[in-house]
């Protein structure tokens, strides 16, 4: 390490300078262990990890996006996204936030992938257009995809923010016009921890974050790379309108009686029974809602090529109607074993694997709603 | 001569933006803005469903939301001649209002402030005298010396760690930075504040539609239901978390953002007299219908057109009449099928992207040929600047009394003429003047929304057309409404219940845009034109100007080249591009 690695603080000191007692501390810790879902036996690992690491490093390059990753990132209350900047990691480059501009943020990027080669974490927002020599997103004059590469070489690992890097995003969607691609599809040497959504979950990201200061090892992924602390369960499986599934009450029509009474969104096109993603269990912005108890379908933004999967409002025709045995793992082994990359492959594998669950489960509901209306 | 300075990533704005600008003797001469990143979203919606449409769109900008999602619904409503219930209109105002105020306080702190406020000053700053200044403009309770001094600590500790994180490399110490150590502690003590407020106010989104970023939303109206009785729809407790989110939003606007605001402006006043647009036009669609969207007479935001700076007339504006908006492409990298000279009406537009600038990597744009992926509009054939500056100066050359309040309170309170708005300081604080407002009508709207409900009304969506087979075999509409950055429109034409044709027209396109067919600049290359500029090296000053105008660039580059020129073989050296 460099000489500055010296002066920096650990997680443990800053904390302490802000005025927390040690008991606070390992309250703190306790709490991040629950929160991440380890063991009670693990918490003296958590506060240990906390008191000797370094503030980590993290480069965050922004190519064919929205910025509705880095807003969704700033939305994060556990942790504040101030605590995590300020306290936790070094953001070092961020073209959403960074005072700098111009060559003096390019100095800034270079200093510290030099500094920290091998350790920093990058962070990708943003599909890579490869079409026409990568001329549709160029920065500083360079292509996103000679950028990416650049940056990549140094990382100790890579998290690919949302559904774009992670998959290709809405600028892959058919078209595809300027050839987009996900990091994974230029990056083969390094861990890449696929965080899909669009966007994430704030505390996904912050979550997945922490989980690396804190533990200094990844998150346990499922087959396609995902955390499975956050990726292991479909919306289905967590929301709080399944029993109306189970008992055939649905919604036929938004506005409607049924939709007023909070009936299951099945009919009107919800891809809860196909997406693996925290929104049931967790919510958004804190956990106040998430789309299906506000009322709308879920359009399944963190599964892959789910543009193309649309109309968003028209009931998928096959839908998993099992129970919650179910991860995105299990039913991919029955056909394919440990997937490689395609999601199409995994959402093709539930349809098969559960067809005729499906439509056991479809007869029971119809038959359900025939009573209902008689 | 000349020296050309190029600035590539603009940072802290959405998106993917470069500025080369000449300098000469000081100050910059000419200047040339380009969009350096196109996604191809207008092709990508084609033969989609017009009902999905907006969640595509809605992806354009994860910054400004909310407000594609609401232009294309609109597009398709109109379109099909989609009357929506009036609590589906508030409820959309109170996501619009929500929104603009989080997005202003956001541009204001986290991406605008650290070109005005230098946060190594707040190591020289006294708590003490910190607790003093902020208890003589607002009564917001966080004002304590104990406060102050903790903020202080914490950032001398992380200073001290070595690890400057996004403060590295910043303007700090430059000749241009003038507050004293205490305002810019308290803008630091705020810009931790705000970070948190924020994620606060945006829950109003979470509640009607779902999520934020990009809540979801419904053709026809809002997908959440009325039910103040059950727990699956919107009842009594969402309602309430509603209203106290946005008195909770009237409270730091009006006690953290604007006195700051009105703090930090009395040191730079001479900003009053750079960056204002050469040409003085602005432009406003309206928005904030309190009858409906029908009727533009309703809007909060009024509509209008003001011409060379001219407040006495507010002339009307027609997104229908294909001879008012035009886009042209002849600095930019697209083909029109008629050629490059002609301007398309966005019923009529075209998608067809070209790219004759250099192959990456690259030092210059070659500026006289195209040099940009943003087209550029013109109304009537003249650049329009739009934006909170556009909807503040319309709003007061309409003689709206509670503009004029707000606007005279804060050029007496600034002692600046009414001239000086004109400018990048008019920018940045007509963008917190206007966030007053909207903390006002936030209220209202909630309680009209109340007042709805307690008459017995609880529609919220009209699905009379819901489905395809009620359609037209043929129709088009547009959808217009205000986002944070300026004017936002989208046309649509819709044939054999597929999109056939979708065109957006956004407020960066209009400020970000290169020169048109006679050579005319739009409002950033204007403005940029005579910016001081004390060191070449760290062109702060020009970053003031353009973010004065929040950029969103991602917004502005939406096309799409189906005959995207082939450039040359593919390398692998890593060194060049693959």
């Amino acid at each position: 390490m460099s000489n500055s690695s010296k002066k920096m603080k650990t997680y443990y000191e800053s904390i302490i300078e802000k005025g927390y007692s040690r008991r606070d501390f390992i309250k703190f810790t306790t709490y991040m262990t629950a929160f991440m879902g380890f063991e009670a036996s693990m918490i003296g690992q958590v506060t240990k990890a906390m008191e000797t690491k370094k503030r980590i490093p993290v480069i965050w390059v922004h190519f064919q996006e929205c910025t509705g990753c880095s807003e969704s990132f700033i939305r994060s209350d556990h942790p504040l996204v101030a605590d995590l900047i300020l306290d936790n990691i070094s953001l070092d480059y961020t073209e959403t936030l960074m005072a700098a501009s111009g060559h003096k943020a390019e100095e800034a990027k270079q200093e510290s992938m030099k500094e920290n080669y091998g350790s920093y974490i990058l962070v990708v927002e943003g599909a890579i257009p490869i079409k026409d020599d990568g001329v549709y997103c160029t920065i500083g004059g360079r292509s996103a995809v000679d950028i990416l590469k650049e940056t990549a070489a140094g990382a100790a690992a890579i998290l690919t923010f949302g559904s774009c890097s992670s998959w290709g995003g809405v600028q892959a969607a058919h078209p595809n016009p300027t050839g987009s691609v996900p990091v994974d599809a230029i990056i083969k040497d390094k861990p890449i921890i696929r965080v899909p959504g669009c966007p994430p979950i704030a505390e996904v990201m912050t979550g997945v974050v922490m989980h690396y200061a804190t533990f200094g090892r990844l998150p346990e992924l499922d087959s396609l790379g995902r955390p499975k602390q956050f990726y292991g369960k479909r919306v289905h499986d967590t929301c709080y309108r399944r029993p109306n599934f189970d008992a055939g009450l649905f919604a036929e029509s938004f506005d409607s009686q049924e939709a007023k009474e909070g009936y299951c969104l099945y009919k009107l096109g919800c891809r809860g029974p196909v997406s693996y993603n925290a929104c049931g269990s967790m919510g958004w912005n804190n956990g106040v809602s998430f789309p299906i108890k506000s009322g709308y379908p879920c359009i399944g933004c963190s599964e892959p090529d789910f543009w193309d999967n649309s109309p968003f409002t028209e009931r998928l025709v096959n839908v998993p109607g099992m129970g919650i045995e179910a991860t995105a793992d299990t039913i991919g082994k029955v056909a394919v074993g440990a997937a490689v990359g395609a999601a199409v492959v995994h959402s093709l594998a539930t349809n098969i694997a559960k067809k005729k669950e499906l439509r056991e489960a479809e007869e029971c509901g119809e038959e359900n709603e025939k009573n209902i209306k008689a | 001569m000349a020296n050309r300075i190029v600035i590539d990533p603009i940072t802290r704005i959405e998106g993917h933006l470069r500025v080369e600008a000449e300098i000469k003797e000081g100050k910059v001469t000419n200047a040339y803005v380009s969009s350096t990143m196109v996604r191809g979203m207008e092709k990508i919606v084609q033969n989609r469903d017009p009902r999905d449409v907006w969640a595509f769109v809605q992806r354009t900008c994860g910054v400004c939301t909310t407000v594609h999602a609401i232009a294309s619904i609109r597009a398709v409503e109109d379109a099909l001649d989609i009357v929506i219930p009036p609590n589906a209109e508030i409820a959309r105002n109170i996501i619009t209002v929500s929104h603009a105020m989080q997005d202003h306080v956001v541009h204001f702190y986290h991406l605008h402030a650290l070109d005005w406020v230098d946060i190594t000053q707040v190591l020289n700053a006294d708590p003490k005298a910190t607790s003093e200044l902020a208890q003589s403009i607002s009564k917001w309770p966080n004002s304590s010396p104990g406060y102050f001094s903790d903020v202080k600590t914490r950032i001398k500790k992380f200073v001290d760690s070595g690890q400057l994180g996004i403060f590295a490399k910043g303007y700090w110490g430059h000749k241009a930075m003038k507050l004293p150590a205490e305002v810019n502690l308290m803008a630091v003590a705020h810009y931790l504040e705000a970070l948190e407020w924020q994620k606060e106010i945006v829950k109003i989104q979470t509640i009607l539609g779902g999520k934020n970023p990009h809540p979801h939303f419904l053709v026809g109206g809002m997908a959440s239901a009325i039910n103040i009785d059950e727990a699956g729809g919107l009842n009594t407790e969402r309602l309430a978390y509603v209203g106290q989110l946005l008195k909770d939003a009237h409270k730091f606007i009006n006690e953290v953002y604007v006195p700051d605001l009105l703090a930090i402006a009395s040191f730079y006043k001479d900003w009053g007299a750079i960056g204002g647009s050469k040409f003085n036009n602005y432009l406003s669609y309206g928005d904030l219908p309190t009858d409906n969207y029908r009727n533009p007479a309703s809007f909060k935001w009024p509509q209008g057109v003001i011409l060379n700076g001219d407040l006495s007339k507010v002339h009307p504006v027609d997104l229908e009449n294909t001879s008012e908006i035009k886009e042209f492409v002849n600095k930019s990298w697209y083909n029109y099928k008629d050629g490059n000279d002609v301007g398309l009406h966005p019923w009529e537009g075209e998608t067809d992207i070209n790219y004759t600038g250099p192959k990456p990597p690259y030092n210059h744009l070659d500026v006289d040929k195209e040099y940009s992926f943003v087209k550029t509009p013109r109304w009537k054939g003249k650049p329009m600047e739009v934006g909170p500056l556009s909807r503040m100066l319309i709003g007061y050359a309409s003689g709206i009394p509670e503009y004029k309040n707000v606007v005279d309170g804060a050029l007496n309170a600034l002692d600046i003429p009414v001239s000086a708005l004109l400018s990048t300081l008019g920018r940045t604080a007509a963008r917190g003047l206007e966030s007053k407002l909207l903390a006002d009508w936030g209220l209202e709207f909630f309680d009209q929304l109340i007042g709805n409900i307690k008459n017995g009304d609880t529609r919220m969506a009209n699905m009379e057309k819901w489905d395809p087979t009620t359609w037209p075999k043929e129709a088009k509409g547009v959808g217009y409404m205000e986002a944070p950055r300026g004017g936002l429109a989208h046309w649509i034409k819709i044939k054999d219940r597929k999109t056939e044709n979708y065109q957006m027209v956004v407020p960066t396109t209009w400020n970000a845009s290169p020169r048109d067919p006679e050579g005319q600049m739009s409002a950033y290359e204007s403005a940029l034109i005579g910016t001081p500029i004390e060191d070449p090296e760290n062109p702060v000053e020009i970053l003031r100007t353009i973010h004065s105008f929040d950029p969103c660039l991602a917004c502005a580059v939406h096309l799409y080249d189906e005959h995207g020129k082939h450039v040359s073989q593919v390398q692998l050296d890593g060194s060049c591009s693959i």
